[in-house]
């Protein structure tokens, strides 16, 4: 295949090169090497500085000369363009122009295939980096005409199938040559995805931070193999090592990917340039700190049809403020300095590029970063600067020529010049004959008024101030038309030559069948109606409303800051050796708990009475999947490499609801696809920051581990990955504990050697999987593991002591009563449901008591969520405890706050109310168990994230924004725009065993 | 010696595979004294006297008044004492563990199936039926699930041997499930998973009224050729409930519309999560609502994330006849939470005992069963339990004792035989 390639790239290279050897048997041999002159032009360069009356000197499809008052040669063609305006061709970095669509291969039996297909190239199919786009390219004519028409030159393409796509071509869009003077490029650029090709169904990944992990182990080996250690031969990365140097373009799309294409970029010194999808602007801080260079597509959405009032309610805020803010997308994003290309690649209608151009310009962008963004930038991305993108001596002859500036709403392009090739647009010649005319036929005198002439011709026909229907046609300089009378049944023809605006004879046939000569009158117009008609009618430009953090339903305007605060007179539940105080005072100060007491008076705090209300640390949720975009890698049975922390989804409305549960910490725990799942997440429940912001800090890392029936994919079809029975899952420990033990010798054998020998000896290969295991291993990062029946909890308890480690959590644990005592003397913490049983066999004997008999075997105890709607009301699951085996209150409260934080290893910092400790407090409305309580006030680290007293102000607030952007979207719908159907996003509520697709 | 021990070993392993033995009349008559009494009406009776004699509440009033003579005087101050608890749509006793196929008896095949009978397939010996009555909840509706019209549920209480001797209504209703009128794509086949408009709402509609009108002009006696027909015509032509399951707010608005319409006299709406806005059509109408729980997320992103637990009260206030349907992920062995349901629609805005009233006289109203049950007052059964404290308040609802008609039940499960075992097992 590589050896194609070569020949392929030996053959373009004579066809550039050679072309003066090529024999000729049609004619004599002739070569093109006209000069040819534009002259009196208006230039606006690339960053749109406009110079008059100037020279382009064209030679074989380059610029010679350009300028003021330059040379023309006698010999040359002169295009005299007075009052016409030349830009540089616009450039897209992101189609697929010409490459075959692969095609979707049908995977075959029942179950999931696991192996790649290739052999000698990486072991995961979706790494198509050996790839190279020519294979499947065809210049396609009608496409090319239609990227020509608004603006394009030079397009890169790619196929757009596979994790690591390959690499592109690229191509001018020039009709008059063939491919040996078209192709630029035949390996201009690497592309990347997070989605898998569709021409393999290898299972592996099954998610976006399997996708990302995937790259990362891609270019670790890519380092390992150039120190030539490799048995195997891999093409797949003896490509990306001889492509190391090209750019490289990253299909991201929506903001979150965007930030996660940007931190493997970092992480691994990639320097991708990520194409968004036009939401940027939410995140746009965040995006910024990346510093990648971004494109973005013009493709703003149309506004919902709003007419159906059922219909709009089931239109989400969020999706209402994207479709009134995405216009003001690229004036954000220059704002804040961030550089970018345009691309027209997503747009469904590409005819609206323009269009949604100079809309951009309309709300702010300037035409300067405007032009940049489709010339200069794109061409510096690509390595091309002074080739394409730019009008300077030496780079190709590829400008359009307009009718004015590009971003006036009526300029028209009149020709694309690619390759010093005119491609013509619409005829620049083309007289313009808008007025009004008589005619007489027969004894009749007609009326005429032609209007667009220049354009799509319309003409209107009255007789004696009745219309008559009639039909136009105007072109190569000819008028053509066809006039009915009354009676709709005859009609009569005739044709007018037209130049300089005079029209020359018609000739006709009149509606009796006979010939006849006329001539088109023109009639003075009063200048009244000349005024109405230059009165061109203005766009309307919305009112953009205010960001909100995150951008949806119940997001802030502002992030709430710490504040000062002096609880008064509460019923305080410390969790603490001091037990549960009554009428007491707390004053939180710089975001920790400052001073507890009797009757404090401190001034310049806000003061929140208490009386009659409790204080409690925040909830601590040690089981969740919300607040993610993915939840299972289970593309194999084991995806330590993967961590939740690249897919966390901070506007995800799930957060705030848990807020208004008093909910302040959670795990996010990968899923229970298989027997070692990937990291977690402990985040903040800081609704509205950034995922930076919400992580916590310094917090020991977790990993998802999990047993039983999901590990061996019992209850649904899948019958062909190891392992399928509870034996197997034991042996699949061993043997990864075995090899990790193996990984961390050699890694620490390598890093024991002296620098001397170090330097001569190769490295270990990197592996990030057995990193992480070989951390477990040291003790440096914990097990959370997904676990149901005794047989299962204490083969795991023995295979951990067996390599001398201890398990941490074991989370759901439903039996964990069966095997309290040998528990303890592991020392795992037990995270379980209070009532959840019965939903499949392994839960047969869970019981509600479950946690009580725990507890009371010394166990430390907490409750879990699992779930988007328990998280909000965990504190009613503690109340269970009491329920189900009598638990002492103060005990159950820990339940699901002190006893989840330490066993996240958190409570040195929360958990309990201790002065020092972080003020992640709620205040409730009574006794926080009681299921008449409810959470009046949620605070994080000093700044109240909920408060339910809030609440009417911020639904009303929702209304009335729902109201506006409904006015906004029917008045654009009576202006004339077109509308989009209702939809609604698909959102995905995660549980365990919830597989991405 | 031997024999011992296999004796015994037989006893634990029979105890432990079986449930519990339901419990027969108990003979001796009851008056219980001190309770608070809560009615079931949304009355509540302090230092109460209830006497129970021969499977009826025979005396309601105060310690003080208290006339009747008894076998036992109880004293229960401080304590509570409730009607049953009645659990409306649930699915108890026709899957036993979700994952396993083999145990699932709730949705047959085909789309209208009003022949369809839960009450043979209701395992009377579920271990989560059992699992119910230590929460208080004693009668339950059990009910098909699946197609458009899933079939007819029946009434038991918790404590029998047998369907036959559960049942307290057999084919109370028939239960019709509205069509959607969104869709989302099929994403396996690559087509986009958003919600959109269900281009085939108005086709399915049609289909649901060809087979109403179809039914309804047969004679009613006519059984030939046509089960389904016969059934859904005998049901509506002996005014049984007709249960029509609406979430959304124009399923709720055409669903009521159609039966309506067609001469259907009793409807009970069931679900209703998107009915705010509909309050008012819903009264006049007068027609009862089984309401969603209030345990689940808002329906929408923008929707006030405290509306599932509002809903209650807004139909209270407005006069409609309100129970709680427990249907949702679980459903069966979360149906034990239904009083806390009740809970926490009391914690927003449902006074502590008309919540009590939802599940007991309303839930017993809607399903035409209060002439025997659903309240504490003479001549009804003696279905009732007593709390240690509130029992819609999970820290208080402990459940002492228990009777359904009159028979003392265990109180004992699969799950408090293991909980002692183990206990017992760590305490030596």
């Amino acid at each position: 295949m590589r050896r194609n390639i070569f020949y392929l790239i030996i053959f373009v290279n004579q066809l550039i090169l050679g072309q003066e050897y090529f024999p000729t048997n049609s004619g004599v041999k002739t070569e093109e090497d006209t000069y040819k002159a534009i002259t009196n032009v208006t230039i606006h360069s690339n960053s749109n500085q406009i110079t008059e009356s100037n020279s382009i000197l064209i030679h074989k499809g380059k610029i010679i000369q350009i300028g003021k008052n330059i040379p023309i040669p006698k010999n040359a063609r002169i295009y005299n363009m007075e009052s016409l305006h030349i830009y540089p061709s616009f450039i897209e970095l992101h189609t697929d122009f010409g490459i075959k669509k692969p095609k979707r291969i049908q995977s075959s039996g029942r179950s999931a295939e696991y192996s790649p297909k290739r052999k000698g190239y990486y072991w995961n199919d979706h790494i198509l980096s050996d790839y190279n786009s020519i294979k499947d390219y065809n210049y396609n004519k009608d496409m090319a005409a239609k990227m020509r028409k608004i603006g394009f030159g030079v397009v890169n393409s790619h196929r757009k199938n596979g994790i690591h796509r390959g690499t592109s071509v690229l191509i001018a869009l020039n009709d008059f040559a063939n491919d040996g003077e078209r192709i630029l490029s035949d390996n201009k650029a690497e592309h990347f995805s997070f989605s898998k090709s569709v021409t393999s169904s290898q299972s592996y990944p099954g998610s976006i931070m399997g996708s990302m992990a995937l790259i990362r182990q891609l270019y670790h080996d890519a380092n390992w193999y150039k120190q030539g250690e490799n048995i195997n031969k891999d093409i797949s990365i003896e490509s990306i090592l001889d492509n190391i140097k090209l750019p490289k373009i990253f299909d991201a799309g929506d903001k979150l990917n965007v930030l996660r294409a940007g931190k493997i970029s970092s992480e691994m010194g990639l320097n991708f340039i990520i194409k968004g999808s036009g939401n940027e602007y939410q995140n746009i801080d965040e995006i910024k700190a990346l510093g990648n260079e971004l494109i973005i597509p013009l493709n703003f959405p149309d506004p919902y049809d709003v007419s159906d009032p059922l219909l709009t309610k089931k239109i989400e805020l969020s999706q209402m403020l994207y479709w009134n803010q995405a216009p003001s997308n690229p004036s954000l994003l220059e704002k804040s300095k961030i550089i970018f290309a345009l691309t027209a690649s997503d747009l469904k209608n590409q005819d609206n590029f323009l269009k949604n151009l100079r809309k951009a310009v309309k709300y702010g962008l300037s035409e300067k970063t405007a032009l940049e963004a489709l010339t200069i930038i794109p061409a510096k991305i690509l390595k091309m600067e002074n080739k394409i993108g730019v009008l300077k001596k030496g780079a190709y002859a590829n400008f359009i020529v307009t009718s004015g500036s590009i971003f006036d709403d009526k300029t028209k392009i009149f020709e694309n010049w690619v390759n010093g090739h005119a491609h013509v647009i619409s005829d620049r010649k083309k007289i313009d004959i808008d007025g009004k005319y008589q005619i007489s036929i027969g004894v009749e005198n007609y009326d005429l008024e032609i209007k667009n002439s220049t354009s799509s011709i319309q003409v209107n026909v009255k007789l004696d101030s009745i219309k008559l229907n009639s039909k136009a046609n105007y072109r190569d300089g000819w008028l053509h038309m066809t006039l009915f009378d009354k009676s709709q049944k005859n009609f009569a023809r005739l044709s007018s030559k037209i130049d300089s605006e005079k029209f020359i004879l018609s000739s006709g046939v009149d509606f009796d069948g006979e010939n006849f000569d006329s001539v088109l009158k023109p009639v003075k117009s009063d200048s009244k109606e000349n005024e109405k008609k230059n009165k061109v009618k203005k766009e309307n430009i919305r009112e953009v409303l205010k960001l909100r953090y995150p951008n949806n339903a119940y997001g802030f305007e502002k992030i709430p800051k710490p504040e000062n605060v002096l609880y008064k007179n509460v019923t305080l539940w410390t969790n603490e050796k001091e037990g549960i105080i009554e009428n007491t005072d707390l004053l939180v100060k710089n975001g920790k708990i400052n001073l507890i007491g009797k009757d404090l008076n401190i001034e310049n705090v806000k003061i929140i009475d208490g009386t009659g209300k409790h204080l409690t640390s925040g909830i601590i949720d040690e089981h969740s999947h919300i607040a993610a975009s993915s939840i299972n890698e289970g593309g194999q049975n084991s995806s330590a490499e993967v961590t939740i922390e690249d897919v966390i989804d901070p506007d995800d409305i799930n957060i705030y609801r848990n807020l208004s549960g008093g909910v302040t910490t959670i795990q996010i725990l990968h899923g229970s696809a298989n027997p070692i799942g990937g990291r977690s997440a402990i985040i903040k429940l800081k609704w509205g920051s950034s995922i930076e912001e919400m992580l916590y800090p310094n917090s020991k890392p977790f990993i998802k581990f999990a047993l039983g029936e999901n590990v061996k994919q019992s209850n649904w079809g899948s019958f062909s990955r190891f392992p399928q029975t509870r034996m197997g899952v034991e042996q699949l420990y061993i043997d990864y504990f075995q090899r990790a033990r193996e990984y961390g010798q050699r890694w620490t054998n390598y890093n024991n050697l002296d620098r001397k020998t170090k330097s001569r000896t190769p490295k270990p290969r990197y592996d990030i999987e057995m990193e992480i295991l070989w951390e477990i291993l040291q003790g440096k990062r914990y097990i959370s593991c997904h676990s149901y029946v005794q047989s299962e909890i204490n083969m795991l308890m023995k295979v951990a002591e067996k390599f001398d480690f201890r398990i941490r959590t074991f989370t759901h644990i439903l039996e964990g009563y069966k095997v309290a005592d040998k528990m303890k003397i592991h020392g795992v913490g037990g995270s379980t449901f209070s009532d959840w049983w019965a939903y499949k066999f392994e839960v047969n004997d869970a019981i509600p008591y479950n946690g009580a008999i725990m507890h009371n075997a010394g166990v430390t105890v907490a409750y879990n969520s699992d779930s988007a709607e328990m998280s909000r009301r965990l504190n009613q699951e503690a109340a269970k405890a009491i329920k189900y085996g009598g638990v002492s209150e103060e005990e159950a409260w820990k339940f699901v706050t002190l006893n989840p934080a330490k066993l996240l290893g958190i409570d040195d910092k929360v958990g309990s109310i201790k002065v020092g400790k972080i003020a992640d407090l709620v205040l409730w409305s009574g006794h926080p168990m009681s299921i008449y309580s409810q959470v009046e006030k949620t605070m994080i680290e000093g700044a109240f994230y909920y408060e339910a007293d809030l609440l009417p102000a911020k639904i009303k607030q929702i209304e009335d924004e729902r109201k506006k952007l409904i006015l906004q979207m029917l008045n654009e719908k009576n202006m004339g725009s077109n509308t989009t159907n209702f939809k609604q996003r698909r959102k995905t509520e995660f549980h365990c065993e919830t597989i991405d697709y | 010696m031997k024999k011992i021990f296999f004796l015994t070993f037989i006893l634990i392993i029979s105890q432990l595979a079986s449930q519990q033995t339901p419990a027969s009349l108990t003979e001796e008559s009851i008056l219980f004294i001190g309770a608070t009494a809560h009615i079931g009406n949304g009355n509540i009776i302090e230092n109460s006297a209830i006497g129970i004699r021969n499977g009826k509440i025979t005396e309601v009033s105060t310690k003080n008044l208290a006339e009747g003579t008894y076998d036992q005087t109880v004293d229960i101050s401080d304590k509570h004492i409730y009607p049953g608890f009645i659990a409306v749509n649930t699915s108890l006793g026709l899957v036993e563990i979700d994952a396993v196929r083999a145990s699932n008896d709730v949705d047959e095949i085909g789309d209208m199936l009003p022949h369809i009978r839960s009450i043979i397939a209701y395992n009377a010996e579920s271990k989560i039926v059992e699992s119910m009555r230590p929460n208080g909840v004693l009668v339950a509706q059990v009910t098909p699930r699946g197609g458009f019209i899933s079939g007819k549920s029946s009434i038991v209480q918790l404590d029998a041997w047998n369907w036959e001797d559960a049942v307290i209504r057999y084919d109370d209703g028939i239960h019709l499930n509205w069509p959607n009128p969104y869709s989302r794509g099929r994403w396996w086949l690559g087509e986009s998973p958003d919600l959109k408009v269900n281009k085939k709402y108005q086709e399915n509609i049609s289909k649901i009224e060809d087979f109403f009108q179809n039914a309804m002009a047969r004679s009613v006696n006519n059984k030939s050729k046509n089960l389904p027909y016969y059934s859904l015509n005998e049901a509506i032509k002996k005014n049984k409930n007709i249960f029509l399951h609406a979430n959304d707010e124009k399923q709720i608005v055409d669903g009521i519309v159609f039966l309506k319409n067609i001469g259907i006299k009793n409807i009970v709406l069931v679900g209703g999560r998107g009915l705010k806005s509909q309050l008012k059509m819903i009264k006049s109408n007068n027609i009862p609502v089984v309401l969603s729980h209030p345990h689940r997320l808002p329906t929408a992103e923008d929707e006030d994330l405290k509306l599932p637990y509002k809903l209650a009260s807004l139909l209270i206030n407005e006069g409609v006849l309100v129970t709680i349907d427990v249907q949702g992920s679980m459903e069966r062995m979360n149906t034990r939470n239904l009083p806390f349901y009740a809970g926490s629609f009391s914690a927003y805005g449902v006074e502590k005992e008309k919540a009590v009233e939802m599940i007991t006289l309303n839930a017993a109203k809607i399903l035409g069963i209060d002439d025997m049950m659903g309240s504490l007052e003479e001549g009804k059964d003696a279905t009732l339990f007593i709390s240690q404290g509130d029992a819609l308040d999970m820290m208080t609802n402990k459940i002492s004792r228990a009777f359904v008609q009159g028979r003392e039940i265990s109180l004992e499960s699969h799950q408090t035989e293991l909980w002692r075992r183990y206990s017992e097992k760590y305490s030596k």
